[in-house]
């Protein structure tokens, strides 16, 4: 980026009604200062406390899903740009919030992805509720403890249908864009 | 046997377990990364407790927010608790919510559905 596109990046995001974007390495200590930040901002804001809790798990959920994706594709790559590399942008306008994120993906994990995505949109709050709660009772779990929840949970709480893209990058990885809106 | 505290950070719950008095709270935001690793320290210390518990236990979960990968570990805790009560014992659970927190209060009513453990779902002004 040239010096003379700074204010322009500045005023796309501002105009975006962005209020917190970060692109590089996923890390543990960068989920807590987002959150940090998140929170503050919605108090400032004053958002109510339903929504905050809305925003904050859905916030929670996200990171933590490409955290421990980036952690799984990891081993496969050499390409030191898309190692770890990810990206989640926060925008808030009219008291609507929409967390976007953005990783990378090996493409032969996609049409799980994909399947996961559209089993959740085709779901209603209820029926959300109970496979939530079925997966919960019977479902298994990784080592590292991740349940195959995260989708259910963030479209619990966003109460919206996902919005996705997944976008070829080679043959052998994908961008995946996820936008979830709190209203 | 030897009390569990665990003090509560911006990812942690504040863990309390005191043997003598049979109370157990878990209070706070439990949204680790491995949270697996960070439940083992409560499981482990359930199942020397329900060698000799306390004749009547109560569980105090007052929880802000908790993420799916403790919400795993939660049902262990609570599965962990029912095999105390299964042989013999009292067990009872309260479970607390934000007032207009729905969202947690399905949360109770969905631990309530799933384990056999007596739960008291209750609604606070602030957890």
């Amino acid at each position: 980026m040239a010096i003379s596109d700074v204010y322009d990046f500045y005023r796309r995001m501002e105009d975006d009604h962005i209020i917190l974007s970060f692109k590089g390495a996923f890390t543990e200590d960068l989920l807590t200062s987002i959150l940090h930040i998140v929170e503050g901002k919605m108090e400032d804001l004053q958002v109510d406390t339903k929504k905050k809790k809305r925003v904050f798990n859905v916030l929670v959920e996200s990171f933590q899903n490409l955290y421990h994706h980036i952690e799984e594709m990891a081993p496969d790559r050499g390409d030191s740009e898309k190692d770890n590399s990810a990206m989640i942008i926060v925008k808030y306008e009219n008291h609507r919030f929409t967390i976007i994120t953005g990783n990378f993906v090996n493409s032969n994990r996609i049409p799980e992805l994909r399947h996961k995505l559209d089993t959740v949109n085709a779901l209603n709050d209820e029926a959300l509720r109970e496979l939530y709660r079925s997966k919960l009772e019977n479902g298994g779990r990784t080592e590292k403890g991740t349940a195959g929840l995260g989708l259910i949970d963030i479209a619990r709480k966003s109460k919206n249908k996902l919005d996705y893209e997944i976008i070829d990058v080679t043959e052998s990885i994908g961008f995946f864009c996820l936008s979830v809106l709190i209203d | 046997m030897d009390n569990l505290i665990i003090e509560g950070t911006p990812k942690t719950p504040t863990v309390e377990f005191d043997a003598a008095a049979g109370k157990i709270v878990l209070k706070g935001r439990s949204i680790p990364e491995n949270s697996i690793e960070f439940y083992k320290p409560m499981q482990d210390w359930l199942a020397q407790y329900g060698s000799t518990p306390a004749t009547q236990t109560v569980v105090d979960i007052r929880l802000e927010y908790f993420n799916t990968s403790s919400s795993k570990c939660i049902l262990d805790f609570f599965k962990k608790l029912e095999t105390i009560k299964d042989s013999g014992n009292q067990v009872t659970v309260n479970w607390y919510f934000e007032t207009d927190d729905e969202d947690m209060q399905e949360a109770g009513e969905d631990y309530e559905a799933i384990v056999g453990l007596p739960f008291t779902i209750i609604e606070v002004d602030e957890i």
